[in-house]
Parts: structure tokens; C-alpha cells; sequence
């Protein structure tokens, strides 16, 4: 192990940002900010709450640009994986994946682990295990370089 | 007007900041976090460190003593659905965790990377809207 590109204080400044984002809309709204399960009641167009949800996602879809008004550090923009059947297929497990498992790492990580909810805490160990795997599997086949 | 615009475009905008702020929106510094065995670059644990540091209090204490949520006392807090520990569970987690990895982005940094304007986060954005409707339909 060798540790690079590390960036604690804007990290857990961001983190701390989420975690406020997170406490507005549950202590004034009474909602989870699990980001997968919003989205896809976007999509699949549950009428159920469906202008809230719009309305979170497009705040998420315009925060960059309103961002880019003010001076912060930028912490760059570079996907090391470009092969068009990787990112495919990466889209479509995340997709599928976070429905199957309702929840990713706003919904199980941010407000599960939040709520010290066990079946929470097992599915960010499964995710993040698996994404460690996945890595270490992929930079050893060469598909991509860190 | 509160309770459906308001509140949910503030919260997402802080989200969105949030996420540009630490890095998340970045797939090299995810990639890079999952990298343990390599080079390793530990900040999305602050991010998760910094947000649970709010979320857990605001769940656990703020929300236990408020009988409802300001602006919504017609539909009050939000229940959790499932607590059991199911398959799954386990598999779609396993299978988010290798599309996380492959790629670098989960589904809020894929959604606020859209104004990146680069045809491989929409490409990416778009399988992953195929992903979610396809465990709809199955």
C-alpha cells in the first residue's frame, strides 16, 4: 500500500457538506437522500412524490454550475476507465445492482450507517469489498491503470 | 411549494456541492479509494467520516425529539422498509460494488458529473437509467 492523491481536509469538508444536505431533507422534509432509489422513482415515474424527487435531482444536476460561480479547489475530473463496454457495463450493474440491493452510497453508506441500521452496514461492506476486488482484479489484467 | 420545491432543490444543490467539493465527482479518486492494494488514496473514507458525523445525529438525536418533519407533518418521517439481511440484498450490492469499481462512479457523482458535458459519463448515465428499469421490468 502506498498512499496518494490524498485530500483530507476538502474530503471531509464535502463530507460534511453531504451530511448537511442529508439532515435538510429529512428534518424538513422526512426523507431519506438515498440518491438510486430517488432517481429511479424519477424515471420509472412513480407518481408517488415524483416533484419532489425531480426537484432533488435536478439541485444535484445544477450544483456544479452553480459551484463554478465561486473560487474552491478543484479536485479535477479524470475516468481512468473509457472502454465504451466497460462503462456499459459498469452503468448497467450499478443500475440494476442498486435497485436489487435498494440502496448505494448515499442510501445504505450515508444515511443506513446514519441510522446504524445492520442490513445497511452489511451492504456498504459487500460494495466496497467488491469494489476493492473488482479493482485489484482489473489493475492486474491491465484494463486500467491507478 | 416548501415542502415539494424548496427543501428538495436546496438539499440536492448542497448534495451536488458536497459531492464536487470532496472529490467524489472525480471517478480517479473512487477508483483510487478502492485501489487499497495499490495506490491508495483514502479520502472518500473522510467523506463518508464527514457526512455520517451529521447524518447520524440528525437521525438518531435531532430527529427522535421532533414529532415531525418541519414541512411535512402530513406525511411525517420517512419509515425504513426492510431491516432483514436477504440475498438480494447481498447480490444487487455485490453487483453495484463491481459496476462501482469498474468505472468509478456511484449514482449521485454519475448524475452531478452530467454538466461535465463528456459523452462517457453519459454514456455511463444511460446504462445505469437502463440498469435500474431493467430490474423494473424483470
Amino acid at each position: 500500500m502506498n498512499i496518494v492523491n490524498f485530500t483530507p481536509v476538502e474530503s471531509l469538508l464535502g463530507g460534511l457538506i453531504i451530511g448537511l444536505a442529508v439532515a435538510i431533507l429529512y428534518l424538513l422534509r422526512g426523507n431519506y437522500t438515498g440518491i438510486s432509489g430517488i432517481y429511479y422513482n424519477v424515471i420509472a415515474v412513480n407518481k408517488n412524490g415524483f416533484v419532489w424527487r425531480l426537484t432533488f435531482i435536478i439541485g444535484l444536476v445544477i450544483a456544479p454550475v452553480l459551484l463554478s460561480f465561486f473560487p474552491y479547489k478543484d479536485l479535477g475530473f479524470n475516468m481512468p476507465t473509457t472502454n465504451p463496454i466497460i462503462v456499459i457495463i459498469g452503468g448497467l450493474l450499478v443500475g440494476y445492482g442498486t435497485q436489487l440491493g435498494s440502496g448505494c452510497t448515499s442510501g445504505h453508506g450515508v444515511c443506513g450507517i446514519g441510522r446504524l441500521s445492520l442490513r445497511s452496514i452489511v451492504g456498504t461492506c459487500i460494495f466496497v469489498g467488491a469494489g476493492v476486488l473488482t479493482v485489484l482484479i482489473t489493475r492486474s489484467l491491465g484494463w486500467v491503470v491507478l | 411549494m416548501m415542502r415539494n420545491i424548496i427543501v428538495p432543490l436546496i438539499s440536492g444543490i448542497v448534495f451536488g456541492i458536497g459531492l464536487v467539493i470532496a472529490g467524489m465527482t472525480n471517478p480517479a479518486k473512487v477508483m483510487g479509494f478502492l485501489n487499497v492494494f495499490g495506490n491508495w488514496d483514502p479520502s472518500l473514507m473522510f467523506v463518508m467520516g464527514g457526512a455520517i458525523a451529521i447524518s447520524l445525529p440528525t437521525f438518531l438525536l435531532i430527529g427522535k425529539k421532533m414529532q415531525a418533519p418541519l414541512f411535512n407533518k402530513e406525511e411525517g418521517f420517512a419509515q425504513q422498509l426492510k431491516k432483514d439481511i436477504d440475498s438480494p440484498l447481498i447480490i444487487g450490492s455485490a453487483m453495484f460494488g463491481i459496476g462501482w469499481a469498474l468505472v468509478g462512479f456511484c449514482p449521485g457523482p454519475a448524475i452531478a458529473a452530467l454538466t461535465q458535458v463528456d459523452g462517457n459519463v453519459f454514456m455511463f448515465f444511460i446504462a445505469m437509467s437502463i440498469g435500474m428499469l431493467i430490474k423494473k421490468i424483470i
